[in-house]
Formats: structure tokens, C-alpha cells, sequence
């Protein structure tokens, strides 16, 4: 079995198939569920069903004695291990102690309360049912914006006001900026709280070795450097004597980059029992466990000129925490901050986040994390405006858009736009959907009596994290290249994939640059005592990030190998080139498995060189990158029911130089589907008393096969100037780029009814009484 | 308590004792050490688990093993012949229709139950097929390029 579908030379920049997949297809990969080590129990962990209560008392006698269980534990055993860490520090951040188990008190349903261990899961479960907890409830609050309210319920007793944090930031003259508008335009718009909903749910084993006093932890993680780090204090353990083994991965999109609870909980009980423990969540239990996106409700102001100029931008955001911070909960909102004048050249502006305490599940970062939000307020903010001075949505874009002569750019919010060509973007966007007689099939559809709506929006993101100095965490990464004795080369890379087909991607760049076929690189990660320090995969950051460290890794190695092929050669004026070292004289060449083969063989070695060929590269990049593109979304309402249908979906998107079409495609597609999700769709939503009533597949509404159009995906390629291969990063862009192109389109379609805006999902119900509202 | 069952699993006559509650996508993994199949819901809603039943698709989450006495069941792991990977798998390996994988064997004997019935199906057809079986990576836009990708290729 070959894994290329031709033979080509190079790999770079072509559709090669991916390596991952012959495990995947066949049912032989291995999942974290299907893990079994000898000896080993499962664990069960009981959750609260009631958003705020205090905890009166728990009795587990009558599950402790039940057949098969081997223990039980609950907050009290629990209270002297480390906090849930969050990441992020901030001036006056209000971090609530974030036990493993519940204390006296529980924030949320799902808030974990008790773990049960048994023999077998269905024991487990069964016994988690004797576990008596009496609650004394208390009364909840679940919308961010009634806990501002006052008199609103405290979520923790010692912040009545129920505020974590606020952050203000601004630059320029914006009272001057609305002051001087012909026109301002104001709106609410809500980004709501959604479930990231990865197909595998999470899960962990861990397996403590007392005799040697370390850890192997195996979880479905993105972070299992970071994760290592974090976790070691918080179990008393030193780092060294933990490793974290990550196996396949079934999708992540952000939610696997946290460090969990249950995580800690699982090290805990294996070190208590001296056995190995497994736990993975049931769906179910994934919503009301693992951290939810989004959640925002911003207030949104902008100012312009009557010709459509942007003068200014005000933003009010109100972020819904949850009960407690992850890792990186503060920082989601800042990064809707910094990409709040999207692609255009308004540098005046200001925003206030707040963020607020609310009886729920945590929020953090979901596939886009604070860019869907802040692209879908512009995006709308640029629409709205445009209905309010009766111009083109398309026009009013270019109108503002940076030039292509401006990069780099530096915005209102600090960020340096590395790159981009945004004209060129939405130019083959309203080229591939003809706009001029899309506009006049339009106009022919109302004349009949049907609603049809053409949405654009144009996106831009911050991705390939990034500068160490700008982030919570490093954001540098690292690989090790190793050519083995038989000229077979083996990378070690800190990137933790979940889905990407970074083992192909990879695969292409290493091959390329030593001119070895692709299928004699193997990629390797994920094991904490195999690979160097990392940081791990999230914020699209794999390639460029990642990919940029191999890439320089190799560059460093080449040296070497030159040195061993001149030795062979007996010359001193040789090339490596094509996988080979040729003697520039005679026109000789060695192989690098010759080459390879000498160096670890060292019987000679060259003047001043070490055996063996392997060489250890930390990427540190300069700034992040700036990928960017349009998306047209043509939708037609049903007038009778509401129902939304996509006409057609394109998206043009430019994510730097490509290493590998079909996977751009395939990230373009699955992230446009999940910015369908939000636009259409998905909401965890929380009643009053903080019950998520929204809580599995019968109520929550992912996208299928038959609800998610066909998308067109094109492709430029703006090389970024960040890294030496040009690359800027796809992971996200199809989610940010979609919601407002979905929303625009919906709004557009009914805009000759009076409706000027809509908030998400647009489930048939809510477009259906917006269609009533504007017909009064 | 436990039930005696004897039904065959990808071509091989096998007997177990099991629980009566013991759910076939467990009965599979934990006993059988099957593990393509996978648990992504636990309510019949995702389609990781999906299986074929007596030649029929059906969710191995919400079946008991004893429901599956006397049976015939074929997992993603009995698709291929020889070593040769089914016409779907090669097409889902050709057309990039997988991204994590975790949903990859519902899909496909999902699919392979469509391409059971309906050797030339359109794009409508398929997508109406696949509704059953969530995926949260690929936008399905590659899934369905597959299945029509392999239309016509199976059985032959």
C-alpha cells in the first residue's frame, strides 16, 4: 500500500494522502477508550444535579458496600490536593478555589461531587447510585447578564457582584471618532454559549507505580507537555515522574486543551488504590464537564462617514465565565479585543470586557476561541451599517478594507497584520457566485413572493500561536529530527494533533527538505517521555508553528550531513541534494543512508564532528499570522415555517503557502460546518434555575449530513512573511468566516421585512417570528 | 445471571457468557476486543458505533448482546477481504473523508449499508443516509464525495 497517489518527487504542495488513515479505516486505531492495562478498574465520578447548593452531608457506605466496588472518595479526600489551574493572570482577577472534587458548596450541574471505583463500569455506575449526597439548594443564576444585575444571586458568596474581571483598552479619539460620524450605528449581538462536542468524548487512565513513586497518565489531551507541568504539583508528584501518554485523539477543537478535573482526579485515585483507573465520560456527562465556547452578549457602536468610512468602533463585552476559570478562560475575550476591526482600517476604538461569574459550565476555548465572536460582531456591525447608508455590503467592505501595499499592518488593538490581499479574496468570492446577477435572481425571487439572502463576510484571525511573550504559556515549538543508521528519518515534534493529518503534513515538509520519500519519515508524538518539551496544538499553530521548528531543525542537520558525505567522497566541494550528497567535481554521490550508515557506524569521522545525525530545533516566532478570506453564503427561508436552506456556500480562503490541498480543504469544510452549527443550530441552553436543558443529542442540534451544504472552497496563497515556509495556518478559519456570512444571508433575506437583525441560532422558530414582527 | 449467547462476528461463530444489560458495542469492545466500533453517544443519536446486523446498520449502543443471539453481525473490522480494504475504506482513504477517524467505522458501515441497497445513489440520497451518523470534522463534504467515489466499485 502505497500512501501517494502518484509517485511525485516532492510532496509539498500536493494532494498526498494521509498516513493516519489505514489505522482509522480499518477500526485499528487506538482511542483512549480502548486502552486496557492489566489489573485495571473503572472509575465513575457523581456530579450534582443542582446548579448552587450547599453540601449538607454524603454518605457512601451503602456504595462501598457494594459488590465490585473498591472505592469510593469524596471532596474531604481530595481538599489538600492542587487547584484546577488557570493560566492567565490578570490585574485583579477573581479566581475561585477550583477543587477536584466539590467542597462544600457546588457552582454548577456537573460540578463532580464523588468518584466511584469498581471493577467493572457498570458497577461503577451502579454503585455511584447508593452515594447519598443531601443538597440544600440554593438559587442559581444562568445568564451573564442577570448575575450583573443587582440582586442577582451570588454564584461564589464572597463576589456579590458576580464580576471576575474587566479590561478596558482603547486607541485613538473615539469620543471624537462618534462625534464626528454622520451616521452611527448600535447592536446586541450574542455569540452564544456552545458545546465543542469532539465525536470521542474525554477520557483518562492512569497508572501509578508505587514502587518507583511515577505516573504514566494516558488522556486525550492537545496540551501533554503543558498538561505534565500543570498536573505533577497539583498530585505532589515532581514532573520527572510523570508522563503523559496522549493516544489517538478523536477531535479536539479546544476543549482538549485545559487541564481537567478529572485529570487529576484519576492520577489521584491510582496512586490511592495502586492500580490502574480508567474513566471516560459518557456524552451525557461531556456537556455538563468539559468547558463550553463562546457565551458572549456585546454591545456593539460604530461610527462612519455617509460615504461608508469607518471612523470608530465602541464594544461592550459581556463575557459568561461560568463557575470557575480553566486555563485559559480570561484570555478568550481579550482575543476577540484584538481582532475587533477585522480587516479594516479603523484603528479607533475602544472595549470594555467584563467577565461574570454564572452557574455554569466553564467557558474557554472553542475552534476560533474569542475570533468567531469578534468577526461576527464587525461582520454584522459592517452589514448593519451598510443597510443604514442603503449601500452594497460588498462595497462598504472594499471601501475599508487595508490595502494589499499596507502590511505589515499594525491595528488599533496592537496586532501586527503580517500579511493579506483581502480585495483579491472577496473579488473571487463575488466573481465565483456572479454577485451582479445573483443580485438580480434576487430581486426576481422576492418579485415571486420567496426570501433569498446573499450574506458576505470577510474574515481575518490571529493564528499560529505565537510570541512567547504575548501569550499565557510559551508559544515557541520544538522538533528533533533523527536519521536513523538506515537513512529512515524519525521527527519528534511537541505538536499533539487531534485530527489535523500533521503525521502527513509533516511527512511532506521533511521529505521535501531531505530529499527523502515520504513514506520513510515517521512522525512521532504524544508521549511526554519520548519527545522533547512542547507546547501542543491549538490556535492553528501546528504548521507554522510546529512545522517551522522541523523545518529549521533540519537546516541545522544539513551541515553535518554534508560534512560525512564530503568525508565519503573525499572531497571538498559537495551538495546535498535529492536526498544525496554529490561531489560537485566528479559528479559522485553517497546516499544518506550511506551517509547515515557512516555516521553511526564512526569509524572515521570528520574533522571536529560527533556521531550520529540528529539535530533539536525551539521555533520562536516573531508574531502571529494573519490567514484571511471571504465567504458568500445564498440562503432561502421558507416563508411558511421559517426554515433556513443554503442556495450555495463559497469560501474563499488564504491560509499562506499550502503544504497539502485536500487537508486545507477537508479543515475549510469541517470548520465551516461547525460556523454553520453556531449560526443555525447549536446553544447550550441554561433555564433559570441553571439546568442545561440542552444537554445531549436530542436537544442539542449538531449539523448532519443533510443539514450542512456542499462547500465551495478556493484557495489563494499570500505567503507569511512570520516563518521560512510562508505558512499561516487553516485550523479555524471555516468557523470564524461562516456565522456571519450565514446570518447576513438570513437577514439579508428578509431585510425588505423590516428585519434588520438576528441573533443565533436562527432556528425556524426565532426567523419565523422575526418574519412576523417585520410584517406588522 | 449471565445468558449464554452464540452468534457470529465477522465471518466467525463465537459463545459467550454475558450479563443480560451488557450492551453489544461493550459485548464487542471489551469482550470481543472489538474496538472500531465506537461510543460516542450512548443514545442511538451519533452513529460511532454503527454496525451491521443480519446485513442491516444499526447502533450497537442501544442493543443488548443477547439481543444479538443467533445473529450475524459484521464490524468496520470485518470489512475487508484478503487483507484488500473494502471499496469504501479505499475511497474514504482517496477522498480525505476523515479527519479524527472516531466516527469513521459508523460512517462507513452506514455507507455500506446504503451502497447495499442502492448501487448509484445521487449526492441528496447519500446525505439522507448519512443523517444517522454525526461527524464534527470533515463538513461531510468529503464523506459524500466517497461514498459516490466508491458507488459501483462494491461487489465488483
Amino acid at each position: 500500500m502505497s500512501t501517494t497517489i502518484t509517485e511525485p518527487k516532492t510532496f509539498v504542495g500536493k494532494k498526498v494522502r494521509r498516513k493516519e488513515d489505514p489505522r482509522l479505516i480499518t477500526g485499528t486505531a487506538a482511542f483512549l477508550d480502548d486502552l486496557k492495562l492489566p489489573n485495571m478498574v473503572h472509575a465513575y465520578t457523581l456530579r450534582s444535579p443542582h446548579a448552587a447548593a450547599a453540601i449538607r452531608s454524603i454518605d457512601v457506605k451503602a456504595a462501598l458496600e457494594f459488590p465490585g466496588v473498591v472505592a469510593v472518595f469524596t471532596g474531604v479526600d481530595v481538599k489538600d490536593l492542587g487547584l484546577v489551574p488557570c493560566g492567565v493572570a490578570l490585574p485583579g482577577l477573581r479566581l475561585p478555589p477550583h477543587h477536584i472534587l466539590a467542597q462544600e458548596r457546588v457552582y454548577y450541574v456537573g460540578h463532580p461531587v464523588a468518584v466511584v471505583v469498581a471493577t467493572d463500569r457498570y458497577v461503577a455506575r451502579d454503585a455511584a447510585d447508593r452515594i447519598e449526597v443531601e443538597y440544600e439548594p440554593r438559587r442559581a443564576v444562568a445568564d451573564p447578564e442577570k448575575a450583573l444585575e443587582p440582586g442577582a444571586p451570588a454564584v461564589h458568596p464572597q463576589w456579590p457582584d458576580n464580576v471576575s474581571f474587566t479590561h478596558h483598552q482603547e486607541n485613538g479619539d473615539v469620543a471624537k471618532a462618534f462625534a464626528d460620524a454622520d451616521v452611527v450605528v448600535k447592536q446586541r449581538i450574542v455569540s452564544q454559549r456552545l458545546v465543542p462536542n469532539p465525536m470521542e468524548p474525554r477520557g483518562v487512565v492512569a497508572d501509578y507505580r508505587g514502587a518507583d513513586g511515577s505516573l504514566t497518565l494516558y488522556t486525550s489531551t492537545q496540551i501533554p507537555h503543558l498538561l505534565r507541568s500543570l498536573l505533577a504539583p497539583m498530585i505532589g508528584l515532581d514532573e520527572h515522574k510523570v508522563r503523559i501518554i496522549v493516544p489517538d485523539v478523536g477531535g479536539g477543537f479546544g476543549c482538549k486543551l485545559n487541564v481537567y478535573a478529572d485529570e487529576a482526579l484519576m492520577a489521584f485515585v491510582s496512586m490511592r488504590i495502586g492500580r490502574p483507573v480508567k474513566w471516560v465520560e459518557s456524552r451525557r456527562e461531556n456537556f455538563v464537564s468539559t468547558i463550553h465556547g463562546r457565551g458572549h452578549v456585546d454591545y456593539y457602536e460604530i461610527a462612519a462617514k455617509r460615504d461608508g468610512t469607518i471612523l470608530g468602533l465602541r464594544l461592550k463585552l459581556i463575557q459568561d465565565i461560568g463557575a470557575y476559570h480553566q486555563i485559559l478562560t480570561p484570555l478568550i475575550p481579550m482575543l476577540s479585543v484584538l481582532m475587533m476591526p477585522g480587516l479594516y482600517r479603523c484603528k479607533t476604538l475602544s472595549a470594555d470586557i467584563v467577565g461574570v461569574f454564572t452557574n455554569c459550565v466553564p467557558t474557554d476555548a472553542y475552534r476560533g476561541a474569542g475570533r468567531p465572536e469578534a468577526t461576527h460582531g464587525i461582520e454584522r456591525m459592517v452589514d448593519l451599517l451598510a443597510a443604514e447608508l442603503g449601500m452594497d455590503p460588498a462595497e462598504i467592505r472594499y471601501k475599508n478594507f487595508i490595502g494589499s501595499s499596507e502590511f505589515p499592518y499594525q491595528t488599533g488593538t496592537g496586532m501586527v497584520y503580517d500579511s493579506g490581499d483581502y480585495a483579491r479574496v472577496l473579488d473571487i468570492a463575488l466573481k465565483t457566485v456572479n454577485y451582479p446577477a445573483l443580485r438580480e435572481e434576487q430581486k426576481r425571487a422576492r418579485d415571486q413572493g420567496r426570501l433569498m439572502g446573499i450574506g458576505i463576510s470577510t474574515y481575518g484571525e490571529v493564528c499560529a500561536a505565537g510570541p512567547s511573550a504575548a501569550l499565557p504559556v510559551g508559544g515557541w515549538e520544538s522538533s528533533t529530527i533523527r536519521v536513523e543508521p538506515s537513512g529512515k528519518v524519525t521527527v519528534l515534534t511537541g505538536i499533539q494533533p487531534q485530527g489535523q493529518g500533521e503525521q502527513t503534513t509533516f511527512s511532506q515538509i521533511v521529505a521535501d527538505e531531505l530529499g527523502v520519500d515520504f513514506e520513510d519519515v515517521a512522525i512521532v508524538y504524544g508521549d511526554t517521555s519520548a519527545v522533547q518539551y512542547g507546547i501542543g496544538t491549538f490556535g492553528s499553530r501546528a504548521t507554522a508553528v510546529g512545522g517551522t521548528a522541523m523545518y529549521l531543525a533540519i537546516q541545522e542537520l544539513k551541515p553535518k550531513i554534508k560534512k560525512f558525505g564530503a568525508m565519503l567522497l573525499d572531497s571538498d566541494d559537495v551538495r546535498f541534494e535529492g536526498g544525496r550528497c554529490w561531489c560537485n567535481k566528479s559528479g559522485k554521490s553517497v546516499s544518506l543512508a550511506e551517509i547515515a550508515g557512516a555516521a553511526y557506524r564512526a569509524i572515521k569521522l570528520p574533522p571536529n564532528t560527533e556521531p550520529g545525525l540528529v539535530a533539536t530545533s525551539y521555533w520562536e516566532p516573531s508574531n502571529f499570522t494573519f490567514p484571511f478570506g471571504a465567504h458568500i453564503a445564498v440562503t432561502e427561508i421558507d416563508p411558511e415555517t421559517g426554515t433556513v436552506k443554503f442556495l450555495r456556500y463559497v469560501a474563499v480562503d488564504d491560509c499562506g503557502r499550502i503544504i497539502n490541498p485536500l487537508i486545507v480543504s477537508g479543515q475549510v469544510h469541517g470548520g465551516v460546518a461547525q460556523g454553520i452549527g453556531q449560526a443555525l443550530y447549536e446553544q447550550a441552553v441554561y433555564d433559570d434555575t441553571g439546568q442545561l436543558i440542552t444537554g445531549e443529542y436530542m436537544d442539542y442540534t449538531m449539523p448532519r449530513a443533510t443539514t450542512v451544504p456542499p462547500i465551495e472552497d478556493l484557495h489563494t496563497e499570500t505567503p507569511s512573511p512570520v516563518n521560512p515556509m510562508g505558512v499561516k495556518g487553516v485550523g479555524e478559519a471555516g468557523t470564524i468566516g461562516a456565522s456571519p456570512a450565514v446570518v447576513n444571508s438570513v437577514v439579508d433575506a428578509l431585510s425588505h421585512l423590516g428585519v434588520r437583525h438576528l441573533d443565533m441560532p436562527m432556528t425556524p422558530e426565532r426567523v419565523w417570528n422575526a418574519m412576523q414582527g417585520g410584517r406588522k | 445471571m449471565k445468558r449464554k449467547i452464540t452468534l457470529t462476528v465477522n465471518g466467525r461463530k463465537q459463545t459467550h457468557e454475558v450479563e443480560p444489560r451488557l450492551l453489544l458495542v461493550h459485548f464487542l469492545r471489551e469482550n470481543l476486543h472489538l474496538t472500531g466500533a465506537h461510543v460516542g453517544c450512548e443514545t442511538s443519536l451519533c452513529g460511532a458505533c454503527t454496525v451491521s446486523l443480519d446485513g442491516k446498520a444499526v447502533k450497537s449502543c442501544t442493543l443488548f448482546a443477547v439481543q444479538c443471539d443467533g445473529r450475524d453481525v459484521v464490524t468496520v473490522e470485518g470489512l475487508q477481504t484478503n487483507g484488500k480494504l473494502h471499496p469504501l475504506q479505499q475511497a474514504f482513504w482517496d477522498e480525505h473523508a476523515l479527519q479524527c477517524g472516531y466516527c469513521t467505522p459508523g460512517m462507513l458501515m452506514a455507507s455500506k449499508q446504503l451502497l447495499d441497497r442502492n448501487a448509484a445513489p445521487t449526492d441528496g440520497e447519500i446525505r439522507h443516509a448519512l443523517e444517522g451518523n454525526l461527524c464534527r470534522c470533515t463538513g461531510y463534504q468529503h464523506i459524500v464525495n466517497a461514498v459516490k467515489a466508491a458507488a459501483g466499485k462494491v461487489g465488483a
